[in-house]
């Protein structure tokens, strides 16, 4: 790692001081955006301020428990997100608990399978590749998932005379959902199809860019981006699949009855 | 012998402790809006969940998977539900369906039209062509004919005698006095969930 250029604190104030124009702007033409802004940025800084003092930390300590506990704890602050981004949700320990559970299930799978055979850090569970890459993993897991959820969960209801109609007819539950299921799943996929299709064209991921300016070859920081953007695109396919599937389950009997009764 | 057969039938809005359809009868179900018309018939088709004992030629439903029960204990709820774009796309390719969607005063065209461009009187004939079509045993029709014009309801009443005089029975919530005396063989009369007037089984 040559060539890494690192920065003072004054640098930072500097660069602030574009974004501290944008609120003076807002304020001079009314656009009511200062505060969020204001807001937005303080938050921005605290956070990353205490993130880096965290990992600091973590990674000084470089236990196995310690780092699974922080892993466990991105689960759960990730799995509240996507509760809180569905509108309609599912009663009870589901509303919670496919999402959180099912977004866990494969984003461990995934990094396992990555740490112990591709990247290898020493130990496999290294904090310093283990976090930072599981965090990605997770962040787009999240996003995929909620919404896939959101989809069906407010597909569903909306398409419920069509759905039972079919139900009447002698059609069992899955095929009678089976539309608005690959509407969910179509959407939950999207963002990631998106992702992977444009990256590097209109913008360098931010992991690549990040490598590069700490000196990294482009063509090795390409090769870590692929890696990422595969094990990404596996973790937020599996995540969406199982929790649209789990939660359709949810939503229908094994009377092939259509139990919107269940939904919050 | 009953050909459609009811017992203790309970969900928190309804209880029916016991009704009898025989084959050939048409039981006219009244009662004002919200008194539980729908739910009986949603109940007896297995589409709420329920209790009770409900049988089909001496079957009972439990025996069966709620597929089998619902195809031939057929329900038409009073809103037809459509999932694709063009009307043949909700039928099954095997049933011929031309001569029941003739019946019903329908031409043999309908089948290739779009969903979205039918009248509310076409879309509900052509819902209960699509069920007819299954030959239930049981027939539960949910205002089968609100939307629909004096000569399409002689149609469909037409179709309907026909079906119960091949020894098939029907249930027919109705608010039209004069086709419940058109098509009645009995009537009973459902107030909060419950039968308040009729006899529950043929005499």
């Amino acid at each position: 790692m040559n060539g890494y250029i690192a920065l003072s604190y004054w640098d930072l104030v500097i660069a602030a001081v574009f974004l501290l124009l944008n609120g003076i702007l807002s304020f001079r033409f009314h656009l009511g955006l200062e505060r969020q802004l204001l807001v937005a940025s303080v938050r921005m800084v605290i956070q990353l301020l205490l993130v880096g003092l965290l990992l600091k930390t973590i990674f000084a300590i470089a236990s196995f428990w310690l780092t699974m506990l922080t892993a466990l704890a991105m689960c759960g602050f990730a799995g509240r997100e996507i509760w809180a981004r569905q509108e309609r949700r599912l009663r009870g320990i589901w509303g919670h608990g496919i999402g959180t559970g099912v977004m866990m299930v494969s984003g461990m799978t995934i990094i396992l399978v990555a740490l112990t055979t591709q990247i290898q850090p020493d130990p496999w569970w290294s904090p310093r590749y283990a976090l930072p890459l599981f965090g990605m993993i997770l962040g787009n897991t999240m996003t995929g998932i909620s919404l896939g959820l959101n989809a069906l969960n407010s597909t569903v209801p909306r398409e419920r005379v069509a759905i039972e109609a079919q139900l009447l007819l002698g059609q069992t539950n899955w095929q009678a959902v089976a539309p608005f299921l690959q509407h969910a799943l179509r959407i939950g996929f999207t963002p990631i199809i998106n992702a992977m299709a444009a990256t590097g064209v209109v913008s360098l991921p931010g992991m690549m860019t990040g490598q590069i300016l700490s000196g990294v070859a482009p063509e090795e920081a390409v090769k870590y981006q692929l890696l990422i953007m595969f094990l990404i695109g596996g973790a937020t396919g599996l995540g969406v699949l199982g929790s649209v599937l789990m939660s359709a389950w949810r939503l229908t009997d094994d009377r092939h009855r259509l139990r919107l009764d269940r939904l919050g | 012998m009953a050909l459609l057969r009811i017992e203790e039938l309970t969900s928190p809005l309804l209880h029916i402790p016991w009704l009898e359809v025989a084959e050939g009868e048409c039981v006219v179900i009244s009662g004002e809006s919200g008194a539980g018309k729908s739910l009986l018939l949603r109940s007896i088709a297995d589409l709420d969940p329920n209790k009770g004992e409900v049988s089909l030629d001496g079957r009972s439903r439990a025996s069966m998977s709620a597929c089998e029960w619902r195809r031939q204990v057929m329900l038409v709820p009073a809103e037809s539900g459509w999932w694709a774009d063009t009307v043949e796309a909700h039928f099954l390719a095997d049933q011929p369906v031309d001569e029941l969607i003739a019946s019903l005063g329908l031409p043999p065209e309908a089948l290739s039209w779009e969903v979205a461009r039918l009248s509310s009187g076409e879309r509900h004939r052509l819902a209960i062509a699509r069920a007819l079509s299954f030959r239930p045993r049981a027939m539960l029709l949910d205002e089968p004919t609100a939307a629909l014009d004096p000569i399409a309801t002689e149609h469909l009443e037409s179709v309907l005698r026909h079906r119960l005089s091949d020894g098939t029975c029907l249930l027919l919530v109705t608010h039209d006095r004069d086709q419940a005396a058109r098509m009645a063989t009995r009537s009973i009369v459902i107030a909060e969930g419950r039968i308040v007037q009729g006899s529950v089984s043929a005499t």
